[in-house]
């Protein structure tokens, strides 16, 4: 009894954070219910990680550039335009590909540098910068892809890291069983460090639960990601995108939480004036996000290129709106200055289910539109009612 | 007709924890220039800020008697409905929109559904002329200089048919011949019937133009005089202004030790990008190891400005002079640069540019010296917490746990978190602006206690402050700024608040 008091008062305290998982958990609930089983199938569950690694990565770095009170309109068609730069290079210059991949991805850089400087430096608006890229980027798509039309990528390698697989290290089994072997040290990693945080945060007298309700806490995600591996090795296991975004969101979740540079932007977001006068330098946090953000394009363009075998002349139409709902979804503040790269990333998880459930509901294409729209404008509004509450 | 056009009787308005206003009483004649007086917080702009109706009836208490009848403004419109119009300090124009456009925004003249544009430009041209202006009203305000906006705005005020004209503090940005020039108009428009409601720090402006003075201290009415032909002098309104007890709230700290000269600014100059003037006009000053300094002056005197310019902000403004620290010449290019020569500077807006209000009390501690507790750019937590933990002890900074957003604190305890960021950045130099504007008696005496303790251990403090008392109370040297120049430099022996107010006032 008492304990669902304490789950009803954390809720109530967490509403923004916890509501997003709540809703995560209902959609997928919703559709597995309504397609019988058919969404939280193995095949499904996998299919829908590698069709959306693309959308998770651009989400990422979307997530810091919205951080700073900024915007970037141009990751969709710049992710086009290095995706088939990718594709040229693999099949016109046939450079191999631990080649391409890392000069695409210093293109990506180059271009966001541009980006920051136009903005932080000429001090144009962010939106009149990207909105310019985003013509020029679907200009130069259509220029270098005029002679060819589409093209095809015969790469094996490159097709993997939109499609494959990591290899099992026990042959001839039905379960994938390295999946099984990373998602059990997934999950003690995350006790562990759940279990160290608590103790530091015991230490130092701050707020922390009830022990009943941390059990429960970490018994429930443990569960959810022993869920998640059981599925996925149920089927082929983990695919090459998984790693690349899990890699990704490590990485930037690390940056945000532990460093300077993470502790600057989110400074630079939460009072530009305060910032300039504890002697941060502007300029350069801009810069560094927004080259961050087109260098995650980059690598959005090369997952959505493998994941294709090919490059079209339509590539990156619509990503960067995907992810700039995501990161709202997922509780950055329209204000700037707050959001997590996790939250970030469950955002993009409810806006992919729901274009997954809606699709193998058979929803036409219009209704989804309509549906997502007001799924964005509910987030938002809910994520300013409970701030404008807390104060 | 009443002689008087308006009356206020028994104003009071209270903020959260303050007492702006306590039952002030105003009585300003038809056709006269009445003189509002008194220091920074005394309250004057908050009684304006009643009569013209940004705080609308019910917010206050007491009554507004304007021609006769009790007012009751519930906005702007309200006010200027009955002919009441202000003229603040920061100019209420639109700077792309021409002259015409400027002054009928909001009330422009219609033939029928449409604006009848002709009809504007000859109108807006009569109110140029009764403003003394001779410029095509075509032109856009942007191209005009502060003084002929200021015009224009007082133009704008008489296309409306004013009759209660409130000017604050409206030469504070002018130089002399378009002050004079001001203050002509002024008369002038008080032969046409127009009453006039002055605000002003400049007590010789005052004594030339006033027909009567009515004086504010904390918040309370003090005096209303009769000053017609110059019978009140500058000294008696400055008795009235300043002639508060002092009260024994300042920490008394034993032997004061001095040591070497540790900061001096030579011809130190300094222009404003964004306002587009010269704000610090060649500034000499100093401060020893040990020594607190005391820099007074009234708004606008360019002491935040002295701050900010020696802080390293070469992207806001254009300085020209030398600084040098422990004696050898510095160019400090950014506040990177300023703080790594050790100087710290603890702004006098801290919601505004000092915290980060979203975030918690222990990453607003350790945001300007987030490398002492790095590694490879990786923060130690265990070490940020642990020192956030000891200036939350050591300042007293009352909050549940160092994890409390910064927001949701009081100002006092914002304030400390202010304190305790710099103090953590290790500065040899602290510039406090402003320390303890809007939080209460107990903080102020624990952050005075903790600027004896500072200089006791050989920092040097420079304090910016507007409450003269702080000012005598703490500091060991004071220097008076006015017009941005340093115009006296006093010690705390010889210093008071009349000759500060006399010096700062001319």
């Amino acid at each position: 009894m008492e304990l669902l008091k304490e789950a009803k008062q954390l809720i109530k305290q967490n509403i923004r954070e916890y509501g997003m998982y709540i809703a995560l958990v209902f959609i997928m609930i919703i559709f597995s219910i309504t397609t019988g089983g058919l969404f939280t199938s193995s095949r499904n569950i996998s299919n829908l990680i590698n069709q959306n690694g693309y959308i998770a990565v651009l989400t990422v770095g979307m997530t810091l550039v919205l951080i700073i009170c900024n915007i970037d309109l141009s990751v969709g068609y710049a992710a086009g335009f290095l995706g088939a730069v990718a594709a040229i290079l693999l099949t016109q210059y046939n450079l191999p590909v631990f080649v391409v991949v890392p000069l695409v991805l210093i293109l990506g850089i180059i271009i966001g540098l541009c980006n920051g400087i136009l903005v932080g430096k000429v001090k144009i608006p962010a939106f009149v910068v990207t909105l310019a890229g985003m013509m020029i980027f679907r200009g130069a798509l259509l220029l270098i892809t005029e002679g060819t039309g589409t093209i095809i990528i015969p790469n094996k390698t490159f097709n993997a890291i939109g499609n494959g697989f990591i290899p099992d290290i026990v042959k001839g089994s039905d379960i994938h069983i390295l999946t099984l072997i990373i998602g059990g040290l997934a999950i003690l990693f995350y006790i562990w460090s759940q279990f160290k945080t608590r103790k530091n945060n015991i230490k130092y007298n701050f707020k922390v639960v009830s022990m009943k309700m941390f059990i429960l806490k970490v018994t429930f995600i443990s569960i959810i990601i022993a869920y998640l591996t059981w599925i996925l090795a149920n089927y082929n296991g983990l695919s090459w995108t998984t790693v690349v975004v899990a890699i990704v969101v490590a990485i930037y979740h690390f940056i945000t939480n532990k460093t300077q540079l993470g502790r600057h932007i989110y400074a630079v977001g939460g009072n530009i004036e305060a910032a300039k006068l504890s002697g941060i330098n502007v300029n350069k946090i801009t810069y560094i996000v927004f080259a961050s953000m087109s260098m995650l394009a980059a690598l959005a363009g090369i997952l959505y290129t493998a994941r294709l075998q090919s490059a079209t002349t339509v590539a990156g139409t619509g990503f960067e709106m995907d992810a700039i709902a995501a990161a709202y979804v997922g509780g950055v503040s329209a204000a700037g200055g707050v959001g997590k790269i996790t939250g970030s990333i469950i955002g993009a998880l409810v806006i992919a289910s729901m274009t997954n459930g809606m699709n193998l509901m058979g929803v036409g294409i219009h209704y989804q539109y309509i549906i997502k729209g007001l799924v964005l404008v509910v987030a938002v509004a809910f994520d300013i009612q409970t701030r404008k509450k807390r104060k | 007709m009443n002689e008087y056009i308006l009356e206020m009787r028994n104003i009071t308005k209270t903020f959260p924890g303050v007492k702006a206003l306590d039952s002030v009483n105003l009585k300003v004649k038809r056709g006269e220039i009445h003189c509002l007086i008194g220091e920074n917080g005394s309250g004057k702009s908050t009684l304006m800020k009643i009569l013209s109706g940004v705080y609308p009836y019910g917010e206050y208490s007491g009554d507004i008697i304007y021609d006769g009848e009790i007012q009751k403004f519930s906005r702007i419109s309200d006010s200027e409905k009955v002919g009441i119009a202000i003229i603040y300090q920061e100019l209420a124009l639109v700077p792309e929109m021409t002259i015409y456009e400027n002054i009928y925004l909001g009330h422009e003249i219609k033939k029928g559904k449409t604006i009848d544009w002709n009809e504007t430009i000859v109108q807006a041209e009569k109110m140029l002329k009764r403003v003394g202006l001779d410029i095509n009203p075509s032109i856009k305000v942007k191209d005009l200089g502060v003084g002929k906006q200021q015009l224009v705005e007082i133009a704008k005020a008489l296309s409306k048919n004013v009759k209660l004209l409130i000017l604050d503090e409206p030469t504070a940005a002018l130089n002399e011949i378009e002050s004079e020039n001001l203050l002509k108009l002024i008369t002038e428009l008080k032969k046409e019937g127009v009453t006039s409601i002055l605000i002003s720090h400049k007590l010789k402006e005052v004594t030339a133009v006033a027909d009567s003075i009515t004086v504010l201290r904390d918040g309370k009415f003090i005096s209303a005089m009769d000053a017609k032909e110059g019978t009140i002098s500058e000294s008696t309104i400055i008795k009235h202004m300043v002639g508060r007890e002092i009260e024994d709230i300042y920490p008394k700290r034993p032997n004061k030790k001095f040591g070497e000269v540790f900061f001096e600014a030579v011809n130190w100059s300094a222009y404003d990008y964004n306002l587009g003037r010269q704000v610090l006009k060649n500034v000499n000053f100093k401060v020893r190891k040990g020594e607190i300094v005391g820099i007074a002056g009234l708004m606008g005197a360019g002491r935040t400005e002295l701050a900010l310019s020696i802080f390293g902000n070469s992207k806001d403004y254009k300085v020209e002079g030398d600084l040098y620290v422990e004696g050898k010449k510095v160019n400090l290019k950014s506040v990177k640069d300023a703080i790594e020569a050790g100087i710290a500077y603890v702004t006098e807006d801290r919601k505004g540019n000092g915290l980060i209000l979203i975030d918690d009390i222990k990453s607003n501690i350790s945001l300007a010296n987030l490398k002492a507790i790095s590694k490879n750019g990786v923060i130690n937590s265990h070490e940020e917490i642990n020192i956030a933990n000891d200036y939350k002890k050591s300042l007293n900074i009352k909050a549940p746990s160092i994890e409390q957003k910064v927001g949701n604190l009081s100002g006092g305890n914002q304030q400390k978190v202010s304190l305790a960021k710099w103090m953590f950045a290790k500065p040899n130099l602290l510039i406090l602006d402003e320390p303890t504007r809007g939080i209460d008696v107990g903080a102020k005496f624990e952050i005075y206690t903790l600027m004896n303790k500072l200089v006791a251990q050989g920092m040097s403090i420079i304090m910016i402050s507007s409450e003269l008392p702080e000012v005598l109370g703490m500091s060991d040297r004071i220097y008076v700024m006015a017009d941005g120049k340093l115009v006296g430099e006093l010690s705390q022996e010889e210093a008071t608040q009349e000759n500060i107010m006399e010096l700062a006032t001319n």
